[in-house]
């Protein structure tokens, strides 16, 4: 919200306030200051005047220029040459019985240039126009910055001081401060008055109550008005009749949707006349960033960011047609099945049946709370205005504003909560500024249905609480001089024995909506005594019970096994495209892009691309693999996190843990040792994961496997007892295409970090190791292609039993010297006995006894 | 006479060692010297020729030419490979400026490694991770935590939508009700790292998944002060001990009182720079006292316990600590970003 500080000046007294302590402290108390902008604060002082227009004369050489005569508290006036457009009718005028009050500008100030696009500053001068010289000038708004309005020179009100520096009369302070959402009652001055008042302890000024206007008036300075003891007056009594048209002849309201409207009032001014608003009230509007249009409507939004009741004007002549020269009679209802309306933007638009509207017996004149319609609007045609001022339920506000895709002003301040007690003071403000500024009269009663006046909201607060919340003894004073300022009205409640207040009732005012537990109330004291006074201190409270967290623990060790093992962790979006998904499927690269039942869709995606959450851990991993190997030879990636499988008939889908895995391009950074220039491949995807299985403690076995993305004959199912733990290998080559990998393999895994978990921490007892020297023998057997590696391994340690103290592959070879469809694994055999130098014939013998059981188990042939 | 035939064949021999320059003509002077077929092994043989009074007199000539001729061997063959030695030091040199061999590098992302750091120095503090589901139901995302349906607050916080009840969480506060339901009444110190979404444009300052980490205590004693005390010491043993900490009122559903916090930027100092809009101040995390409806949403009596809970953004701290300018780069995973910060 745009505070304009002079404005705010007329409800709180804060002379001797430096803007810098007013945002400091705003700040503190919870409305966070965004900007500070200085209205005029380059202005010349000594060049930049308030001056009177006294006499007007036509230029001796020129039609479209006039001479104007210029009193600017300097004794005789200063004559200037100008063209202003609003000027050029008075060329026959004289001298004037009114002086106009303008902005005079002697040589040598600085004003930005009128006539340019943009903003550029440049320095007066004097010179000859048309053969009169002129060295002063009367200036637009748009020279002294106030706006781009160059249409004519800036008219100020008959009240501007002649000869003051316009720095002193228009220069202004705008605040910018950010509301959230439980500060509703800042986003309008009086609002923010009254919080100003409370949080710097300065008093509010006082305001008429049958008007709602400042006492001092606007603009005035010095004036020391009393402290108001509450600035909106406690709601009158309130009619409980549903229809009350007391207003007479003049129109009448009903409400037939009570739990979505408390309050309905109408008023009507007649004789209004429509034109331009003063020009403090068009700055004002400006300054706070609204545009100002004409002077009823320009009165509704001002009167609006005063109190914050959102205002609407009618345009009586209409509505009294509409109702065939009847009386009007206004009905807040619900909106009829297929009822539609055009709305003041000229939309016509589908309304339903939680719609609010507000009708007559034509149909509908507003949608409540959010827009009027485009058939009672006021125009320049207009002479009598009945203004509504109500209250509607803030939450059916903010369904209509959302459904209709509408906001507005007053849906922003209704979608909040207004109370109904506003409607009066609301009202009353525009009421009277119709009077003082369109010539209005505001005749008759008010039309004020108010079926249900909410009851005061009374919150106990025990004082003891704000030092069990707060870990700080606040002093009793503070807390009740804090309350009381917020103009919360307080009963005490006092020990019998001590005489000390250990309590106290507080009576929560219309505009505080967002109080109704004591805890509103601690918060109220501790933002306004200042967070800045509360100590830090350390927890006493007792240290929870500690727990494991295997989970975190798991992942944890799998990052730093990953991360020795030379691979780079990877992050991606979770939100990815489910066309891009069906790529991780041979064949199916062109599967259509729209949502499947495999994955969870999201209803409002931002993207194509991000609209569903991913199924598997791979599709982050090779979109990154494709996007680094266009610069870089070698990628090794893994990444930890969720995928998500929707449940038939859950709505909540399973969101396992997975670990993928992928590694392709060169198996050595390129350096002047490197250059083998072998790739990586499923061994190296193999080995990464039998790190991780070695520091989870998993014991594990791998055989042949399936999955879905990976090539048929190079996929590794690993185990761990009964477990999958998920699979590793390589790309099937159609996969490899779709995703733009180019030739070489990559190598992948996809594991279940679920079942990891489950498996890990399988701790193997520590054996004590021989001191006796050990035997080593080679042994090279040929088997069919088919047989596993890992069959012959357990095979040899099977029957190597407890001598064989190791076993490692160290060749294997393929070719015409073991023929077709047969291998030679060649391994070397550690013999070793606990208690005693191995004999070599032992040794012999153990090698001897491998070759048999491979011969019988498996068919081998030693070599 | 035999006496000075002895040492006339010592100073011989000695005076051929004298030439001798390498390994191999030193063994070959060993075996003409000392071997069997040498002057010294004649001589030893010709002792029975020896007149018996000569024969010890001889003996002992011999003796010590033979161990002379055996000192000035190992002498010279000292000296030989000392000159070897030294020629191969001088010979054998490498360029030391060549690049180191290194096997592969690997490394954890940024985001993991910030986590790291807080996660360490709340544990120090007693602060347990807590990790939960990233699909919720309305129910736990908002309406638990003390936003219901058409909450103005709802509109603070852009949400994808899977059904009209199911989100995809806009903060990890739903793990602060799934932690106290299980736990209570139990006291609680946990922090709940997490990655989050929010319906928002893709820009270089705001993205649609992002990492949040949030802490929680809730006790019979924990007040606002102890909040403020463990979060001053998490932001100075994150951001330095120098650093400058402000709580100031600001508005959350599921706290009250509720405080943004800022730090004095570490960037400027706290005089004002493009990264602090000038202002010297960086917008941290937001916190505040637990909500007496969720405390009891999670099984708490709010009358008998207090809690405090804070949150903020992990990939703000990787921005600030490496002057990261696009929060983009983080799901990117281009090698060139991470290779730089890991
Ligand atoms: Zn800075």
């Amino acid at each position: 919200m745009r505070v304009v500080l002079s404005w705010l000046k007329e409800y709180v007294d804060l002379d001797g306030v430096a803007v810098e302590t007013l945002v400091e402290r705003w700040t503190q108390a919870g409305l966070e200051v965004e900007g500070v902008e200085r209205i005029g604060d380059w202005w010349d002082r000594e060049r930049l005047l308030v001056g009177a227009v006294t006499a007007v004369h036509p230029h001796p050489n020129a039609d479209r220029l006039v001479l104007a005569d210029v009193d600017y508290g300097a004794g005789a006036p200063h004559r200037v040459v100008t063209g202003a457009p609003n000027l050029l009718p008075l060329r026959e005028a004289g001298a004037l019985d009114r002086p106009l009050k303008v902005v005079f500008a002697r040589e040598g100030v600085e004003l930005f240039d009128g006539h340019a696009a943009g903003w550029h500053k440049v320095v007066l001068k004097g010179r000859p126009v048309r053969g009169v010289m002129s060295d002063a000038m009367v200036c637009s708004a748009k020279e002294i910055g106030l706006s781009d309005d160059h249409e004519g020179i800036l008219i100020l009100d008959d009240g501007a001081p002649v000869g003051r520096p316009l720095a002193d009369v228009l220069g202004d302070v705008v605040v910018e401060v950010a509301i959230t959402a439980n500060m509703a009652r800042a986003m309008n001055v009086v609002g923010l008055a009254r919080e100003t008042a409370a949080i710097l302890d300065r008093p509010l000024r006082g305001v008429d109550p049958a008007t709602g206007a400042p006492l001092g008036g606007a603009g005035a300075e010095g004036r020391g008005a009393p402290r108001a003891a509450g600035s909106t007056p406690p709601p009158a009594p309130a009619a409980t009749a549903v229809v009350a048209d007391d207003a007479g002849d003049l129109c009448a309201v009903a409400i037939e949707a009570p739990d979505l409207c408390p309050r309905y009032t109408a008023r009507l001014v007649r004789d209004v006349r429509l034109g331009p608003s003063p020009e403090w009230l068009r700055r004002r509007l400006t300054l706070a960033g609204m545009r100002p249009i004409k002077n009823v409507v320009d009165v509704t939004n001002y009167a609006m960011l005063e109190w914050g009741e959102p205002l609407h004007a009618f345009d009586h002549d209409k509505l009294v047609a509409r109702a065939g020269g009847g009386v009007p009679r206004i009905v807040v209802r619900r909106a009829a099945p297929g009822e539609r309306m055009t709305t003041l933007d000229g939309v016509d638009r589908a309304l339903d049946g939680d719609t609010l509207l507000i009708a007559d017996a034509a149909g509908p004149v507003a949608i409540a709370g959010i827009m009027g319609g485009a058939d009672t609007e006021v125009d320049d045609g207009t002479r009598h205005v009945l203004l509504e001022a109500a209250a509607f339920d803030f939450i059916n506000v903010r369904r209509t504003s959302r459904m209709l895709k509408l906001t507005s002003e007053s849906a922003a301040r209704f979608g909040r909560g207004v109370h109904p007690a506003l409607a009066e003071t609301g009202a009353a403000r525009a009421a009277a500024l119709l009077s003082e500024l369109a010539g209005g009269r505001a005749v008759g009663t008010v039309a004020d249905a108010y079926p249900r006046p909410p009851a005061p909201v009374l919150v106990t607060l025990p004082l003891r609480d704000i030092r069990r919340t707060l870990g700080v003894e606040v002093p009793v004073d503070a807390v009740l001089g804090i309350l009381e300022r917020l103009a919360f009205d307080l009963t005490h409640h006092v020990d019998g024995a001590t005489g000390a207040i250990t309590a106290v009732e507080a009576v929560v005012p219309p505009h505080r909506m967002d109080v109704a537990l004591p805890v509103d109330l601690i918060e109220e004291v501790a933002r306004v005594y200042g967070y800045d006074r509360l100590p830090g201190t350390r927890m006493a409270d007792p240290l929870p019970p500690q727990r494991d967290n295997p989970t975190w623990e798991v992942d944890e060790a799998v990052r730093d096994a990953l991360v020795a093992a030379g691979l780079q962790e990877a992050i991606s979006y979770r939100l990815v495209a489910p066309r891009a998904e069906a790529r991780l499927v041979p064949g199916a690269g062109d599967a259509d892009a729209g949502g499947t039942p495999e994955h969870v869709t999201l209803r409002n995606p931002i993207s194509p691309e991000r609209a569903a959450l991913r199924r598997s851990i791979l599709t982050g991993l090779l979109e990154a693999t494709a996007g680094n190997l266009r610069f870089r030879d070698r990628v090794a990636l893994f990444e930890l996190g969720r995928v998500f499988h929707p449940r038939p008939g859950e709505a909540l889908p399973d969101e396992p843990r997975r670990l993928g895995v992928v590694l392709t391009g060169a198996a050595e950074a390129a350096g002047w040792r490197t250059g083998g220039g072998r790739k990586l491949d499923f061994y190296d995807a193999k080995g990464a994961v039998e790190r991780v299985l070695a520091a989870l403690e998993v014991d594990a076995a791998w055989s042949p496997g399936r999955h879905a993305s990976f090539h048929p004959g190079r996929t590794a199912e690993v185990r761990s007892g009964d477990a999958v733990l998920g699979h590793v290998g390589e790309l099937h080559p159609l996969v490899r295409r779709q995703w733009g990998l180019g030739d070489d393999p990559v190598a992948a895994a996809d594991l279940d970090l679920d079942a990891l978990e489950r498996a890990a921490g399988r701790v193997r007892p520590f054996r004590p190791f021989s001191v006796y020297p050990a035997m080593l023998r080679d042994l090279a057997v040929v088997v069919d292609e088919a047989v596993a590696a890992a069959d012959v391994e357990a095979a040899i340690r099977r029957a190597g039993g407890a001598l064989l103290a190791d076993v490692v592959l160290f060749d294997v070879y393929r070719g015409a010297q073991v023929g077709a469809g047969k291998k030679s694994l060649a391994w070397s055999l550690t013999l070793q006995a606990p208690d005693k130098t191995l004999e070599g014939k032992v040794a012999d013998g153990a090698r001897a006894r491998i070759v048999k059981a491979l011969e019988r188990e498996l068919g081998a042939a030693a070599r | 006479m035999r006496i000075d035939e002895v040492q006339r064949q010592r100073d011989a021999a000695l005076a051929a060692l004298d030439a001798v320059d390498d390994a191999a003509a030193l063994e070959a002077w060993r075996t003409a010297a000392l071997g069997r077929a040498s002057a010294v092994a004649a001589l030893l043989g010709q002792i029975k020729a020896v007149p018996a009074d000569e024969r010890p007199a001889f003996g002992a000539a011999v003796n010590a030419a033979r161990q002379a001729l055996e000192a000035a061997f190992e002498a010279r063959r000292a000296a030989l490979e000392a000159r070897a030695l030294g020629e191969a030091l001088g010979s054998d040199r490498i360029d030391v400026t060549l690049p180191g061999t290194l096997p592969p590098r690997g490394g954890l992302h940024p985001v993991t490694r910030a986590l790291r750091r807080i996660c360490r120095i709340f544990a120090d503090m007693g602060f347990q991770v807590y990790q939960s589901r990233e699909v919720e139901t309305d129910d736990l995302n908002f309406t638990l935590l003390n936003t219901p349906p058409h909450h103005p607050a709802r509109d603070m916080q852009d949400t994808f939508y899977v059904t009209d009840d199911v989100v995809l969480r806009t903060h990890t506060s739903p793990g602060q009700i799934h932690a106290m339901r299980e736990h209570a009444p139990e006291p609680l110190r946990i922090i709940l790292p997490g990655v989050v979404y929010r319906n928002e444009k893709i820009t270089a300052r705001s993205e649609i998944q992002f990492t949040q980490i949030e802490g929680l205590a809730i006790g019979e004693g924990i007040t606002m002060a102890d909040l403020k005390g463990t979060v001053e010491n998490f932001v100075r043993r994150l951001y330095g001990p120098d650093r400058a900490v402000r709580f100031r009122a600001s508005y959350f559903p599921f706290t009250e009182p509720s405080a943004e916090v800022d730090v004095s930027c570490m960037l400027c100092g706290g005089r004002g720079c493009q990264i602090c809009k000038g202002g010297g101040w960086l917008e941290i995390m937001g916190c505040g006292m637990v909500h007496p409806t969720v405390l009891a949403n999670g099984g708490y009596d709010p009358d008998r316990f207090t809690g405090f809970a804070f949150g903020g953004g992990v990939e703000r701290v990787a921005l600030l600590r490496y002057g990261i300018d696009d929060i983009r780069h983080f799901w990117a995973n281009d090698l060139r970003f991470l290779e730089q910060l890991r």
